[in-house]
């Protein structure tokens, strides 16, 4: 009961600092900051996508990226041929969707093993890359938006609130759309893990043999997980192409994909809040990084102007020092404060003598 | 009647290797059935084909008379076949009450599910235990819960490999009582080596040589088969 209280009491104070957060930030807060702000939720929005299929559904996608860059595309895209966003705005999520799910298939079905899967899913997001890259000349265009190719779309239109293309949205509206999206996708995921769907797919993660000799199809499972990642990473692209106006194809690239990963590594895998502790935290690192660059001619200097190698740093010894992430350990230390670790002390003890017959 | 499980030339052979050799196989209705023979004799590799963990190179799998042969594992196991495995196969960073309620949710959904699970939990004596992680465990109690976890997916016919194995010998008697109460509305094929519980449980052998049947027979009649003790109780002697 006591942990169930705990549980009860971190949703608690997860919903009331967002709340307060989002409601808050633009009142009190410069309009870059409010600006720099939204796109950290929109990432975090991307950030949840994979705690959901990595995390929890014990899928290792390093092609996230894939999804992310087609919703941002698909709502440009559509955005121009439609001008109404309501449309776009679907077809940014149900579009990534299926093509989440037309991978999953063969990924799943065709028994792919699991260093296969990242394999290819980190292919198909290059190859994404690679295809829309070369698309620079006037021939490439879908209706009348151009695809532009390494040059990316630009001046992409808002989004407007659904029926109403006159009404869009602004730069702060922005921000509320974005933190609250992060707040619902947190909570709808909570829901989503907290029912007999999520409990599967987590049996399925911790043995996939046992729970096909229950009864459970594996393939099944992770391919409803894998999608409803692809169609969250999709609607996070829709958020960062409103956020910017403007999309290019790094969107799909090795960074990009890449960073997805290590949001969920340093802030813990197999939580929801630790990929967004994470993404926030690194982006803010790297902002910080980025835009504080010492001058000067000492190698001190030197070391702290370069962004990559100081972040390249943190992450090599959180892999290494901190394994489970962020909020797992500070979990762990949490608990071991307020007792639950004596308690579970106490608990081995009395059930010692039976295990040592 | 006809039989509940039924084996035709059943075979499998991993590269030059015949793990499995035409094995023709009946169990009834309700009947408990006990397998023997030495390590390497085949009887993992037959349990995986009865499960759909191994596809047969060749022949059939028939289950009430519906050929199983390439079905894939979860159809076989929403038939009605569940299968305890030699080293327990259950989901270690979860807990106790976790393990069975997935098991019993296949079926059950709600509240029903939960008062399952507190049932089974009762059952396999671990209700003290129910919160505790599976990985934590003790061996012999790792193996209850996955009993626990075969018995609440209410199967036709349970596989059990090698159920007694690392167990004291308290625990290899309340195993042997836990399977004579299951047989009383289950099907069960146990493969063992511990001559003493066979002889608690069973009543009919069948006994396994290099993939092949070599013979199958009441169990008072198998311990005194000279063929049986040349290949396997003379081993297992030799070796003591």
């Amino acid at each position: 009961m006591n942990q169930r209280w705990l549980n009860i009491l971190g949703l608690a104070l997860v919903a009331v600092i967002g709340i307060a957060f989002m409601i808050l930030t633009p009142r009190f807060a410069e309009l870059d900051t409010v600006l720099e702000l939204t796109v950290y939720m929109v990432m975090a929005v991307l950030a949840l996508s994979l705690a959901l299929i990595w995390g929890y559904g014990g899928i290792l996608c390093f092609g996230q990226s894939a999804f992310f860059g087609l919703g941002a595309y698909a709502y440009a895209i559509a955005m121009f041929n439609i001008g109404e966003s309501t449309v776009p705005v679907l077809l940014a999520i149900i579009l990534p969707a299926a093509f989440a799910a037309l991978l999953g298939y063969f990924m799943f079905y065709g028994r792919i093993s699991d260093v296969y899967l990242g394999v290819i899913t980190l292919t198909v997001t290059l190859i994404l890359f690679n295809a829309i890259n070369s698309t620079a000349g006037p021939e490439f265009h879908i209706g009348t938006a151009r695809l532009g190719g390494f040059n990316g779309i630009p001046g992409i239109p808002p989004l407007n609130w659904p029926g109403d293309r006159t009404a869009a949205v602004d730069l702060e509206g922005m921000f509320y759309l974005a933190a609250g999206s992060v707040l619902v996708t947190y909570f709808g995921l909570r829901l989503l893990l907290a029912s007999r769907f999520g409990r599967i797919i987590v049996g399925i993660r911790e043995n996939e043999r046992r729970a096909e000799l229950l009864g459970y199809d594996p393939r099944a499972y992770k391919l409803a997980t894998f999608t409803i990642g692809g169609a969250l990473a999709g609607f996070a692209g829709c958020l960062f192409a409103n956020w910017g106006s403007f999309v290019s194809p790094t969107i799909f690239g090795l960074s990009q994909s890449a960073q997805i990963i290590i949001w969920v590594i340093v802030g813990g895998r197999g939580t929801l809040i630790g990929p967004i502790v994470g993404c926030i935290g690194i982006q803010w690192l790297s902002t910080a990084l980025g835009a504080n660059q010492p001058t000067g001619t000492d190698w001190w200097a030197k070391i702290f102007a370069n962004a990559p190698l100081i972040l390249g740093v943190i992450l090599i010894a959180f892999v290494l020092l901190v394994p489970k992430g962020l909020v797992p350990t500070l979990g762990d230390l949490g608990g071991w404060l307020l007792g639950l670790r004596g308690r579970r002390g106490a608990e081995r003890e009395r059930f010692e003598p039976e295990a040592a017959e | 009647m006809a039989p509940l499980l039924q084996t035709r030339d059943l075979s499998k052979h991993f590269g030059g290797v015949h793990a499995v050799r035409n094995v023709n196989f009946t169990l009834d209705e309700g009947e408990l059935r006990c397998l023997i023979g030495p390590n390497g004799a085949g009887k993992s590799t037959f349990f995986k084909m009865l499960t759909g963990q191994l596809e047969p190179s060749q022949g059939q799998v028939l289950f009430r008379g519906q050929d199983i042969s390439s079905a894939h594992a979860h159809q076989i196991a929403r038939l009605g076949i569940g299968i305890k495995t030699q080293v327990p196969n259950v989901f270690d960073g979860l807990s106790v009450r976790e393990n069975v309620w997935l098991a019993a949710s296949r079926l059950h959904r709600g509240e029903k599910a939960r008062r399952l699970v507190d049932e089974m939990l009762e059952r396999i004596g671990l209700t003290q235990v129910a919160g505790r992680l599976v990985g934590q465990l003790a061996h012999g109690q790792r193996q209850w819960v996955e009993l626990g976890l075969v018995l609440s997916t209410d199967p036709e016919l349970i596989l059990l490999d090698e159920p007694a194995a690392g167990m004291t010998h308290e625990e290899v008697n309340k195993t042997a009582e836990l399977v004579r109460e299951i047989n009383r509305t289950k099907a069960l094929i146990v493969v063992e080596h511990d001559m003493q519980f066979i002889r608690m449980i069973a009543k009919k052998v069948t006994v396994f040589n290099q993939g092949s049947v070599l013979v199958e027979d009441q169990v008072e009649n198998i311990m005194r088969n000279p063929l049986v003790r040349d290949i396997y109780l003379g081993k297992q002697a030799a070796a003591a």
